[in-house]
């Protein structure tokens, strides 16, 4: 399996290809559609990173020391700004997680939605995502 | 020096907009590649020339702390802090000028009236009326001081469209009724409220009745003595002046009666190790060094709106929202929010498959800012059975060409969208 770094960069080649914004955008909406939802019975408090404008929900699963990540949103673009993180992020061994840094988003001109509507920007999923797999980590330790 | 302007109106009593929008730079500016469409005047509204001016000159001609000083820049700057005073008091026809109290803005002054009246009148099993649509700023001091003196909140209904149900007045507004707190103008709806009724009713069963003007004071001329209201409270923010400055109008009468809000220099009269006396009004609200030249910069922002008039504003923003709902409405799948008969410029919609935050982000990308999200009204949102809306806010200086631009804008992200 490609390394995190390696999968960033393929995302990072992948938006070059871009020339307008609209491009951008109409590819991050395809993303969310196409995810899958989580499960209903995930959709709980504890797994919302809640913002002021939409919701985020965020599940996971250890196995064989690698952090597999779920997540929803009720809006769009979110939805496939999640699904970006996914791709970069689930399936990597956790002590990988908890040290990465994730130098695509502001490559692929997404540094907007950093901090964005206060808490459920992806500054902070990416943070949830990361304290995911630190949790896990000290669980093997 | 401070700049009137004569040559806002055309000859024929029209607003001169080619002319206005010379006063406002910020509004020529590219956003992302697009000229700028600013439709967030609900939250705040831009700032014309001569009242950076205004705050310009303080700063760089009159700075002194004000009230106590003998020399010549304190007399100055207290000068024209207190003719902002003066300015207001005819602004919203106060009977006096002590009766102007200077905050943060229309939350602090709700916060005042809470903490000082409030607390000295309300006790367990009091009501506190407020409407279904209030903003968080006049719901949540309620809730704080309804936990604090066993008091109850009550709330007024409304109808789909965004109008206060009249026939419920009475039932709600009772014997047991010790304050009403209603907004004037709604920031999620527009809908302009019969608060001269709801006061009149407040009166007659022996309540005190707070009107939170947030909203209000850009749009309608506001007369307090003739609305019969006993606090209004309002942002100079969002009347084309500075951040970080509000009024508490409240009658001299109930002023007096009340407790002081915070203490410290300004507000006092004598002070001893032992205690102190309290100054006169308006003074006793007003601890510690005001934010003086904001407050000189509040009289610009109602000289400029003065020499507009309330009637052209007003005139000419309903053609706005005209022509905006006219272009809305035809939309596929959109729901108008706050169709109410009486309302201003300020207009609140949602697609049921397009969530309010995707559309905020493609609008901004086309130039366009709007307010998407709860708007700080999140029970009037369950009321509605919806999360958030997209809300445009337009404001005198925008145009026809601006909504042209805003509604395709909303075509160009349908069709990213669906």
């Amino acid at each position: 399996m490609a390394t995190i770094n390696e999968i960033q960069d393929q995302i990072i080649e992948d938006f070059d290809l871009f020339d307008e914004w609209d491009e951008k955008y109409a590819y991050i909406i395809d993303l969310g559609k196409k995810l899958p939802g989580i499960d209903a019975k995930y959709k709980i408090e504890a797994n919302i990173i809640k913002g002021c404008q939409s919701l985020v929900w965020m599940v996971s699963t250890y196995k064989d020391g690698k952090v597999y990540f779920e997540g929803e949103s009720d809006a769009i673009i979110v939805k496939g700004l999640v699904a970006l993180l996914l791709k970069v992020l689930s399936g990597q061994p956790a002590e990988d997680i908890a040290k990465s840094d994730m130098y695509f988003i502001d490559k692929i001109g997404m540094q907007q939605h950093l901090s964005m509507t206060r808490s459920n920007g992806l500054a902070s999923m990416v943070k949830q995502m990361k304290m995911h797999a630190i949790a896990y980590q000290s669980k093997t330790v | 020096m401070i700049t009137i302007n004569t040559d806002l109106l055309t000859t024929d009593g029209t607003l001169n907009i080619e002319r206005i929008r010379e006063d406002f730079p910020i509004l020529h500016q590219e956003v992302n590649g697009k000229p700028l469409v600013y439709f967030d005047n609900a939250a705040t509204t831009q700032k014309p020339i001569q009242v950076v001016e205004a705050l310009t000159a303080y700063y760089l001609n009159d700075n002194a702390n004000i009230h106590r000083g003998i020399h010549t820049l304190a007399e100055r700057a207290t000068a024209a802090f207190e003719a902002t005073r003066d300015s207001v008091k005819t602004f919203i026809n106060a009977n006096e000028r002590e009766e102007i109290i200077f905050t943060r803005g229309t939350t602090e002054g709700i916060n005042l009236v809470a903490s000082t009246w409030g607390i000295t009148n309300l006790k367990a099993g009091d009501e506190i009326v407020v409407s279904a649509m209030e903003h968080h700023s006049n719901m949540v001091p309620w809730h704080m001081l309804a936990q604090r003196t066993k008091a109850v909140v009550k709330i007024l209904p409304m109808n789909d469209a965004g109008e206060l149900l009249p026939e419920a007045f009475d039932t709600i507004i009772t014997s047991k009724t010790k304050l009403l707190a209603c907004v004037h103008v709604s920031n999620t709806l527009g809908s302009i409220n019969p608060v001269k009724q709801l006061i009149a009713k407040a009166h007659a069963v022996g309540a005190v009745a707070l009107i939170d003007g947030a909203q209000a004071v850009s749009h309608l001329d506001i007369d307090v003595q003739d609305l019969d209201a006993d606090f209004y409270a309002f942002s100079a923010h969002k009347l084309y002046g500075p951040t970080g400055v509000g009024v508490l109008y409240g009658k001299r009468a109930i002023l007096e009666a009340m407790p002081p809000y915070q203490g410290g220099g300004e507000m006092i009269s004598e002070v001893t190790y032992e205690g102190c006396t309290y100054n006169e009004l308006p003074y006793k609200f007003e601890a510690g060094t005001p934010n003086i030249a904001d407050v000189v910069a509040l009289k610009a922002a109602i000289d400029y709106v003065n020499s507009i008039g309330k009637a052209a504003i007003r005139a000419y923003e309903h053609e706005l929202l005209d022509y905006a709902v006219s272009k809305l409405k035809n939309i596929e799948g959109i729901r108008l929010i706050g169709t109410a008969k009486d309302k201003v410029s300020v207009q609140s919609f949602v697609f049921a498959d397009i969530h309010h935050q995707d559309l905020g982000i493609i609008l901004d990308k086309e130039g366009v800012a709007i307010r998407t999200g709860h708007h700080c009204t999140q029970p009037l949102m369950g009321r509605l059975g919806v999360t958030g809306t997209s809300r445009a806010s337009f404001a005198f200086y925008n145009t026809k060409e601006e909504i042209d631009q805003f509604i395709a804008a909303i075509h160009k992200a349908i069709k990213l969208f669906r």
